[in-house]
């Protein structure tokens, strides 16, 4: 089991990186504090002896769920329409760094 | 006529099938409701004049020629503006989806649309969703109606609020973690978060999809029912709708009711306990057995909660980049990592940007396993628990909030203590079970709502206890 | 390079695989053919990643995806999980891929399984099934466009990912692994692999035990050993101490350039979608595609060898390619002549298209004309020599065979066979040259009974003519 030590600023930094949501330095420590208090509530979760159990990602077992492959198309200009920038048909995006 | 009363919803429908009003007088009372009470309470982010005016005007007309009108009958409703609406802007309480016109309707929305009602608006939010008091949106927080200084509960708040306001009979809200329990509870109206998997989640955006449901609320357990049937049901779109929900044979331990003692833990109020303690008793008076137990997996509920939502939903609310749909920047950027970065946070509130990196933390390689996976672990041990104890008692009861409606403001500074209120709403989302609120407290108290929680698609059971609860104090 | 193995030298692929042959996209109901479509016309809620919609998942994808796992031997799950694999990318329209995963608890649709080369077995380490991106496009070049346009037709498309161990050793070796996973999939119906980027190739290298090197963006097979001899050549040179890298093969300048550097494995932050139940893959479903398996390349070339006497080399080259194998079939389907058809096909048709870089998919070559054409050969009615510059001919012009050419081929080569013939029908028919010598109508009943004793093939005009100009001297 990892260590829980402080969700430090350069933390903050690198996850706000992997889910781009772009921190101003101040920003990025007063949500360290926070973040750093709420992760040390979550440890709470240590005491629990899970040794053996498996997890549980789907609350209900629901069994095989598939369609047909049979298409039916969506009007597509519907969505064009709410585009906020496009090129013709395309929609346009910043380039690739 | 001029004075509709809107918090019936059966009576409405009846009034409305014996022509003894039209739809549009309907319609025009809630419209006329929200306009005259809405500045105060802000339950509402958008209001649907025009096109609900024409729709009531086209079912006044089916009505006259005799045609089908659907169970809900031109019923007013509102709907959570997290539920996607075709041609109604749809935001979520962000302001990364200000302005998103959804070019398609959420199948509970067809479903409501099919069963005849009019939707007169979409109800404020917790941004996305996230939050216990409605004050995290974008657009202002909602007031509780009951006192306009006190919070309504969230996320749902708009939705308990419009309700409780007598604006509309019925809403729609979503519940994540509690979202239409809490406002329920705060706002004294009944609240239902159905069995995962028995109503569509297509078309509702997306806070962790593995705990959410849509539910309805009403001003009583009758119109709470009605709404139930007309959104439930499988859906061919929602790959974890229930097609063949099981038969539940009705048996003697359908009346006994579990009482956890976890559910009274250090947070509750006595007013709160005095309140539920009443609601309890009303079942006992009403043939239900009940006795205490302890669960003690229920402590670890509200973390295991959290890391699960926030893992979710750092995945969930990645697809908000700018490039798509609602909020672009203008200002071009050319590399589309400093586009994405500035337009989320720029779009993001505070809450939801905490929820997003906590959630990519506990997913992260090294820490998935001590956090993620762990949380798993113990939803399952939670759900062994719950079924176990489904095997002696037929439902589980407790207070649905730890508190009362407290003021605005008072805990939007400390997240973890905002967190805290969710404590007895949580476990059903993780492990499925379907859960109602019914006010218990008495007339002039703050609201007290008490949770009933039943087996995996045992709702008509909620029901038939709520109402024995909801009788029985009417009748003190 | 040649193929013989390079022990310093480790290579896996990461092969994806369109399953063009369906009709809708893996986990939503627009249409899956976006090939020469109008961009952005092919899409729904689900393939935008508009909020709040949900995949469900398409059925034949995954009895398709089912197909390749058996056709490769590998373990099938009892049940697979889609996990969701999360990076920020503009292609990708939820920021995150619904694909599968073989750690923390996933299970992909395979494991294991295995294509046999000629003296290499290659084994697979998973396979399994995912969505693909959307297609970017560059206005001019990608590195002076001011910005990338967004096309999602291919959003939400079925892949197959199949994933070896790193087994191959030299670049030959993975071009040759390639071709044959290419036969396999042409064989079960189940891609086109032709089609532009319907199979797309990942290389992993590394060598004399250094940093392992990804190399992306290879379009062709070509290219795959093109890139990974590069890619060898410049890692025994350089050496690959910087750590793990992903570099990009611009195929332009024939080089790999580095795209980053990075100590530790990127973070996906995998974990199970919600939004889609397990899938059971039951027994039943096994067997229905196992009952329902066409016959595989190693099967198909092991029969061409019993049936038609075939080489073994020439019934695996014949096998590599499904549509020369078909071609093959059916041509000796109408004329039975299998070793100088194989050899046709072979040494001047698939000569013609490597040259080209063709596929052998896009012949336009009749099997009736390639028949006729060895038959024309058989019987003496031309010479081996034309009636390979003819088949070629039909190849390259994509144009049938006239039946007249073997008459115009005769008239120049044999001119002396008709005489004599003619000269055997005049001996054999005197009362009939009488006649003829009389009657100029007659002329006609010597030419029938020429064209007879060829049976039919000589070319009549010439054959009147022969008949005349003896005709003339006899008068
Ligand atoms: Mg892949
Ligand atoms: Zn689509």
């Amino acid at each position: 089991m990892p260590k829980r030590t402080k969700l430090g600023v350069s933390a903050v930094k690198h996850l706000a990186w992997l889910t781009r949501i772009d921190l101003t330095d101040k920003e990025a420590k007063e949500i360290s504090k926070q973040l750093t208090k709420i992760l040390n509530y979550f440890s709470k979760i240590d005491e629990v002896d899970t040794s053996g159990v498996e997890p549980l990602y789907h609350p209900l077992e629901i069994g095989k769920v598939s369609r047909s492959d049979e298409p039916t198309p969506f009007p597509a200009d519907e969505i064009l329409k709410i585009v906020p920038s496009r090129k013709g048909r395309y929609v346009k995006a910043p380039r690739i760094a | 006529m001029t004075n509709i009363d809107l918090r019936s919803a059966k009576r409405l429908v009846e009034a409305i099938r014996l022509g003894e009003v039209s739809i549009v007088d309907v319609v025009e009372a809630s419209l006329n409701k929200i306009k005259e009470l809405d500045k105060d309470i802000n339950a509402f982010i958008t209001i649907n004049s025009k096109k609900a005016l024409a729709a009531a005007e086209s079912l006044d007309t089916k009505l006259k020629r005799g045609e089908k009108v659907g169970a809900l009958c031109g019923l007013p409703i509102a709907v959570k503006d997290v539920i996607s609406t075709a041609g109604l802007e749809t935001t979520c309480g962000s302001k990364i989806l200000k302005g998103y016109i959804p070019p398609y309707d959420a199948t509970v929305v067809a479903k409501l649309k099919e069963a005849g009602a009019v939707i007169v608006g979409k109800t404020n939010t917790d941004e996305f969703a996230m939050g216990s008091t409605t004050e995290f949106s974008a657009f202002g927080p909602t007031r509780n109606p009951v006192d306009k200084s006190r919070v309504a509960g969230g996320s749902s708040g708009g939705s308990g609020a419009a309700v409780a306001a007598g604006m509309v009979p019925l809403s729609l809200g979503s519940d994540t973690g509690g979202s239409i329990r809490c406002p329920a509870a705060f706002c004294g109206v009944v609240g239902l978060k159905p069995t995962y998997g028995s109503v569509s989640r297509y078309g509702l955006i997306s806070y962790a999809n593995s705990l959410e449901q849509i539910g309805p609320f009403a001003a009583n357990v009758d119109d709470c029912a009605l709404l139930f049937q007309c959104i439930s049901g499988w859906d061919p779109m929602d790959s974890t709708s229930y097609r063949n929900p099981p038969k539940v044979e009705s048996s003697k331990i359908c009346r006994r009711v579990a009482v956890p003692k976890e559910f009274f833990g250090e947070g509750v109020e006595d007013a709160v306990a005095r309140s539920v303690w009443r609601g309890i008793e009303a079942l006992k008076d009403g043939g239900y057995v009940v006795e205490e137990v302890s669960l003690s997996t229920l402590d670890y509920a509200l973390p295991a909660y959290y890391i699960i939502a926030m893992a979710e939903a750092s995945s969930n609310l990645a697809r908000f980049d700018g490039l798509r749909y609602g909020l672009s920047l203008k200002s071009g950027y050319r590399d589309w990592n400093t586009y994405f970065s500035k337009c989320r946070a720029k779009g993001f509130g505070p809450e939801v940007k905490r929820r997003i990196l906590l959630g990519t933390y506990v997913l992260s390689a090294g820490y998935y396993g001590a956090y993620y996976l762990k949380a798993q672990k113990i939803r399952n041990i939670l759900k062994t628990q719950f079924q176990q104890l489904f095997t002696k008692y037929g439902l589980i009861a407790g207070p649905t909030m730890p508190t009362t409606p407290f003021k605005i403001g008072e805990k939007i500074e400390d997240p973890l203590l905002m967190y805290m209120i969710d404590i007895n709403t949580v476990p059903p989302n993780l492990t499925g079970h379907p859960a109602i609120s019914v006010p218990v407290h008495k007339e002039g108290e703050l609201p007290v709502g008490l949770q009933i929680i039943a087996p995996y698609f045992c709702e008509e059971r909620l029901f038939q206890a709520a109402k024995i609860v909801e009788e029985s104090l009417r009748r003190q | 390079m040649d193929a013989k193995e390079d022990l310093d030298v480790k290579i896996g692929l990461e092969v994806h695989c369109h399953l063009t042959s369906l009709k809708t996209k893996l986990f939503c109901r627009c249409p899956a053919d976006y090939y020469n479509k109008e961009p952005n016309t092919n899409i729904c809620p689900v393939c935008m990643g508009l909020p709040g919609s949900l995949p469900v998942l398409n059925e034949q994808a995954v009895k398709h995806a089912l197909a390749i796992a058996l056709a490769l031997g590998s373990r099938v799950s009892q049940k697979m999980v889609f996990y969701r694999k999360n990076y920020f990318y503009p292609d990708l329209p939820k920021n995150f891929q619904i694909s599968q995963y073989d750690k923390v608890g996933g299970l992909p649709l395979a494991t294991g399984g295995q294509i046999r080369l000629k003296d290499k077995v290659v084994r697979i380490r998973r396979i399994q099934l995912e969505e693909d991106p959307a297609k970017i496009v560059y206005e001019g070049s990608i590195s002076t466009s001011p910005y990338a346009l967004v096309d999602y037709n291919r959003s939400g498309v079925a892949l197959v990912e199949i994933v070896t161990e790193p087994d191959l050793t030299t670049p030959k070796q993975a071009r040759q692994f390639l071709q044959k996973l290419r036969a396999i999939l042409e064989h079960l119906g189940v891609c086109n692999c032709d089609l532009e980027a319907a199979l797309r190739c990942d290389a992993n290298i590394s060598v004399r035990g250094g940093y392992r090197v990804e190399i992306k963006n290879i379009g062709s097979f070509k290219d795959v050993e093109k890139a990974l001899s590069f890619e060898v050549t410049r890692q025994k040179m350089l050496g690959a101490k910087r750590g793990m890298e992903t570099r990009h093969w611009d195929d332009v300048r024939g080089v790999t350039i580095s795209l980053r550097v990075k100590e530790e494995e990127q973070d996906y932050r995998y974990f199970p979608e919600a939004d889609l139940p397990p899938y059971i893959i039951t027994e039943d479903l096994i067997a229905e595609t196992l009952a329902a398996m066409p016959e595989l390349p190693d099967a198909r070339r092991d029969r061409f060898i019993k049936q038609y006497n075939l080489p073994h080399q020439a019934a695996e080259i014949l096998t590599s390619h499904k549509s020369l194998a078909d071609l093959f079939e059916k041509s000796i389907e109408k004329y039975r002549s299998p070793l100088r058809i194989a050899n046709w096909l072979i040494s001047d048709i698939l000569g013609y298209l490597n040259r080209k870089d063709l596929d052998p998919s896009t012949l336009k070559i009749a099997p009736e004309d390639i028949a006729a054409l060895a038959r024309a050969v058989d019987e003496g009615l031309i010479n081996e020599q034309t009636g390979r510059n003819l088949l070629l001919k039909a190849a390259t012009t994509g144009k049938r065979i006239e039946q007249k050419i073997f008459a115009e081929v005769s008239k120049i080569g044999d001119e002396a066979t008709i005489k004599a013939l003619v000269d055997r029908v005049f001996k054999e028919n005197e009362k009939a040259v009488k006649d003829a010598l009389k009657n100029e109508k007659a002329i006609n009943y010597l030419i029938g009974l020429v064209m007879k004793a060829s049976g039919g093939k000589t070319d009549p005009h010439i054959t009147r003519s022969v008949i005349v100009a003896k005709l003339k001297q006899l008068s």
